[in-house]
């Protein structure tokens, strides 16, 4: 499997991370060298072989259904970078 | 000098009124002002906040409490969340993120009297292992080849916590380890340190990578402080729901434990091509070592080893694209404006991330997306399963592996940078372990011929790292490594 240009960019959109049109050939030799040598697992017989989910030294456990934490707003909103009054802002998102 | 005292000595020394905790401090401070313009092992240094703290220490200390970290001077690796101190897991995307919170390790640090002289430099949200990966500049490694100037890197994750301690502007410090962020420094640094069992250490509060391999653990000189560090730092927590429900340990206690009948695996996959035969040798030296202490030695074969790293390379970059995800320049972190959300999405990660970090996000989406899933992540994950296996199978006839902990020594910066997988390859020795969740230690056990650190690891059953201190500290005794590198606090060459 090779990526082309048309997938990188694809995938940086679906990632969510601008890239310039100038470092798209760089970016696809790096992806299409570390993707090429990921391949080597489909050499491995993984017949029955159950997936493995986390490391599974414990299995996740039940919490009762309380409020533990909350009601500190200006802790929440202290690192937002732009914010109004009790709210984050965003560019305008609905006509 | 103060500053080259162990966290034993150190601890004695405060209890028997030898010395302040605000004078072992300021010795700290002094020589942190004096080398880490040249180290940059720190990203930012907390002197007010550690004086304070030491004389609360000696507070506690005159009071006839014995705290079991009262009064230690330690460096926090800059991806722990420091209530009202800056953490910017060495990424311009939190470049000015004040946690209004703390981790629970360090808060448990703290609980315990330890005293944090600042935050560490380290690989951008501990992704690399050169540690050049960082957005605030790259630290140097305190030891040079003989003969040689030449900067040489620290190795990584933990690359400012593994030379902060070699060059003792620290006495000890936190890292973490995801595939072999706290060994792989810590050989190529001369320190020892431990990836506990996953689930031994709380994660909440520690800047998430890749959550199903993270894990925190102590790094010192020795490996008595490491077992001292650990008791403070493992234990439950319940915001952290893989944290595991298990009594802590007296780690210390099991360091010079008898290793009579002690059964040692030596895997034979354990060999990397172009491997320095100084680094079989100190493997086989390691082996006689262990012999002479009475444990029995086994060859062990953990087949799946070779597959280990390109899975990591799977697994590691799957969830970090997805922990990644909420950098998204609104709630906190780097915000660059634009006039769409998803406009100011792009453009603050494209702003805020490195390139290591979004090569491994995109490579994490790739293997995610519709259609490439089965083909590379389940399958990974089911190789994964196969890997467990190994060593679940391997401990059915030994108590702990012995290994290198790493393809080579420290190398030059600059090194191994053209081309992401030979990077990649440093953790070839370390990442098994990490994929199965067990514990692991770095010990130094020899140096070079260029006259760099060597490690060895030890790896052990979950949850059983008494097993790898009392191991550690016999390679540790019959090593009886006492170099120091060419630059240290009061001596620089």
């Amino acid at each position: 499997m090779s990526l082309d240009a048309a997938t990188v960019k694809h995938i940086a959109r679906l990632a969510r991370i601008g890239i310039q049109d100038t470092e798209v050939a760089r970016l696809q030799g790096e992806l299409n060298g570390i993707i090429g040598w990921i391949e080597q697992l489909a050499a491995v017989d993984v017949e029955g072989v159950p997936p493995m989910v986390g490391t599974e030294q414990a299995a996740l456990r039940m919490r009762d259904d309380v409020v533990t934490d909350g009601a500190r707003p200006e802790a929440v909103l202290s690192n937002a970078p732009g914010r109004n009054g009790l709210f984050y802002t965003v560019p305008k998102v609905v006509e | 000098m103060l500053t080259d005292l162990s966290i034993a000595d150190g601890l004695r020394g405060l209890r028997g009124k030898e010395f302040s905790a605000v004078e072992l401090t300021t010795a700290h401070l002094d020589a942190i002002a004096a080398l880490n313009p040249r180290l940059n092992a720190y990203l930012t240094v907390t002197a007010e906040a550690a004086l304070r703290g030491a004389g609360a220490a000696d507070a506690a200390l005159a009071r006839g409490e014995q705290a079991p970290l009262g009064g230690i001077p330690l460096g926090i690796k800059d991806l722990f969340c420091t209530e009202g101190v800056r953490t910017t897991a060495a990424s311009r995307m939190l470049e000015n993120f004040v946690p209004p919170y703390e981790s629970t390790v360090t808060r448990q640090l703290l609980r315990d009297g330890a005293v944090f002289l600042g935050k560490t430099n380290l690989d951008e949200f501990a992704m690399g292992s050169s540690n050049t990966n960082s957005a605030f500049g790259p630290v140097e490694n305190p030891w040079h080849r003989t003969g040689d100037d030449a900067v040489l890197v620290p190795g990584g994750s933990s690359g400012g916590s593994a030379a902060a301690v070699a060059a003792r502007i620290a006495m000890g410090a936190t890292g973490t380890d995801t595939g072999g962020s706290i060994r792989q420094p810590a050989s190529f640094c001369g320190i020892a340190g431990i990836k506990p069992t996953y689930g031994r250490c709380s994660r909440w509060g520690v800047v998430a990578f890749a959550s199903s391999l993270d894990q925190p653990g102590p790094m010192a000189r020795t490996v008595e402080d490491c077992a001292i560090m650990l008791r403070s730092m493992a234990g439950y927590d319940a915001r952290d729901s893989t944290s595991v429900d298990r009594p802590v340990p007296d780690y210390a206690a099991a360091c010079g434990r008898s290793l009579k009948g002690v059964r040692v695996g030596i895997p034979r996959e354990y060999r990397a091509d172009g491997m320095p035969s100084e680094i079989e040798a100190l493997w086989q030296q390691g082996i006689s070592w262990l012999r002479d202490a009475g444990c029995e030695i086994v060859d062990v074969s953990l087949p799946h080893t070779q597959y280990g790293l390109a899975t990591y390379y799977i697994v590691a970059p799957a969830e970090c694209s997805s922990n990644l995800a909420r950098y998204d320049g609104i709630r906190y972190g780097r915000r660059v404006e634009a006039p769409t959300l998803d406009g100011l999405y792009e453009a603050s990660r494209e702003a805020g991330f490195g390139a290591e970090v979004k090569r491994r996000i995109l490579i994490g989406t790739y293997v995610l997306s519709s259609g490439y899933y089965d083909a590379y992540y389940l399958r990974a994950q089911k190789v994964r399963s196969l890997i467990l296996r190994d060593f679940t199978e391997a401990y059915r006839t030994v108590d702990a592996l012995l290994t290198p902990t790493a393809p080579s020594a420290a190398f030059a910066l600059g090194e191994n940078m053209d081309d992401p997988i030979k990077m990649y390859l440093n953790d070839i020795f370390t990442v098994p372990a990490s994929m199965a969740g067990m514990p692991g230690l770095s010990v130094p056990a020899g140096l070079d011929h260029q006259g760099l650190p060597l490690g060895l690891q030890l790896l052990g059953r979950p949850f059983d790292e008494e097993t790898l201190f009392a191991l550690g500290s016999a390679i540790e005794q019959a090593a009886d490594f006492r170099r120091l590198p060419s630059v240290t606090a009061g001596r620089v060459r």
